[in-house]
């Protein structure tokens, strides 16, 4: 597989680069050599399925992705501190199990990502082969999977859906 | 006028790591603790972050700080999620008043 | 009883970071760096409540839970610690920090699943 080990030097030329930020020609030699030997030993570990990188729309879906979770975080934390602040602290905990369509590992550890960061729920374990979630819900509102699964999952899997399938 | 707005992301971030804290104090179970930390510690040390990127513009630290932001967002719910599993399978019970526990019924 | 238990934590902290943040009071003119030096008590109060958990824990699992922020407090502390100082290379040891704990958080999660399995 050539043109992943070529997006995996890419990528690690990029993070190189910030890390030593002036830019500096002996920098530069520096990290070509290293991101080289690196991606040549690593190989298509990292990339698996490099044509998805060609697509313009998957690029535009992430930009739209960024501000909905930056806006479901604040939202995350506010709940949170509240409910830490307050006298009787309103809890009502419990572990339900949601349904997921998404099937590629990067999807589903993006998805896994953005219901950890999101008000109230965190991900306890994914069960790859049925697409279960089992979610840790601060506040319980239903114990059904389906409207658990309307409530928690959906916002997120119609955008990564078009991000990462 | 950065420096202000980059000291008002400062304070908006410390004020969310007190309380990202006090949960880790004050609520009763393992499960809950890690959803308060880990929620509030990652927005505020972001916001913290950010602050420090307004104040340097795009000297070394800046980019560095960027960098930062967007390893926290990768790896503290990857770190908050081995922590709940390996909680779970070590036998740690949820607190007396929760709801249900679909986890332990289906793997026994 | 509990109305009167809270009340009196939200004082207890309000004096306490009162006393740290504004006690020698800062002039005018230089507010802005007075105040970033003593913010970052904030967080070293953070770090009390997490050592506090780590002491407490009822298991194991507490303890690695108040670790695990104890690493991503200590990168907010030395981005702070870097603007007053006007040093850049606090940030490094942060990043670096943070990359050690993320790790050994891991490790440590590792270890609680095995022990389970084996009893």
């Amino acid at each position: 597989m050539k043109k992943s080990r070529i997006i995996l030097f890419i990528l690690a030329l990029l993070i190189w680069m910030f890390l030593s930020w002036p830019p500096d020609y002996q920098h530069l030699i520096i990290g070509i050599l290293v991101a080289g030997f690196v991606s040549f030993m690593t190989g298509d570990m990292f990339v698996k399925r490099a044509h998805l990188f060609k697509h313009l729309s998957r690029y535009l879906w992430f930009l739209y992705y960024i501000p909905l979770f930056i806006w479901e975080c604040m939202k995350a934390n506010i709940d949170v501190a509240y409910r830490v602040a307050h006298p009787d602290l309103p809890i009502n905990p419990g572990i339900v199990k949601v349904k997921t369509t998404l099937k590629s590992d990067t999807g589903l550890t993006f998805l896994a990502n953005s219901i950890t960061l999101t008000p109230g729920t965190m991900t306890v374990d994914i069960d790859p082969e049925h697409g279960f979630l089992y979610i840790h819900w601060i506040d319980v509102k239903d114990k059904d999977m389906q409207k658990a699964t309307q409530i928690i999952v959906q916002r997120f899997e119609r955008v990564l859906k078009r991000i990462f399938e | 006028m950065t420096e202000i707005i980059g000291m008002v992301f400062i304070v908006i971030g410390l004020i969310f790591d007190l309380f990202g804290c006090l949960g880790l104090v004050r609520l009763p179970d393992v499960y809950n603790r890690l959803q308060a930390s880990t929620k509030c510690v990652t927005l505020g040390t972001c916001s913290i972050l950010f602050g420090l990127f307004l104040f340097k513009g795009f000297t070394a630290s800046g980019i560095k700080s960027i960098l930062g932001i967007i390893f926290i967002i990768l790896t503290a719910p990857v770190s908050a999620h081995a922590l709940a599993r390996g909680a779970h399978k070590s036998g740690v019970k949820l607190c007396k008043g929760s709801v249900c526990d679909k986890y332990a019924e289906d793997k026994g | 009883m509990r109305r009167l238990r809270w009340l009196s934590g939200l004082i207890l902290i309000i004096i306490i970071l009162g006393i740290l943040i504004f006690y020698p009071l800062p002039s005018m003119l230089e507010w802005q760096s007075a105040f970033l030096k003593h913010s970052f008590y904030v967080l070293f109060f953070c770090g009390v409540f997490c050592l506090w958990r780590i002491l407490r824990g009822p298991t194991a699992a507490d303890r690695a839970v108040a670790i695990d922020i104890l690493g991503i407090l200590i990168l907010g502390f030395c981005a702070i610690l870097g603007i007053p100082t006007g040093r850049e290379w606090y940030i490094d040891i942060g990043i670096a920090w943070a990359l050690q704990s993320f790790i050994s958080t891991l490790a440590l999660a590792k270890y609680l699943e095995g022990r389970g399995l084996e009893e």
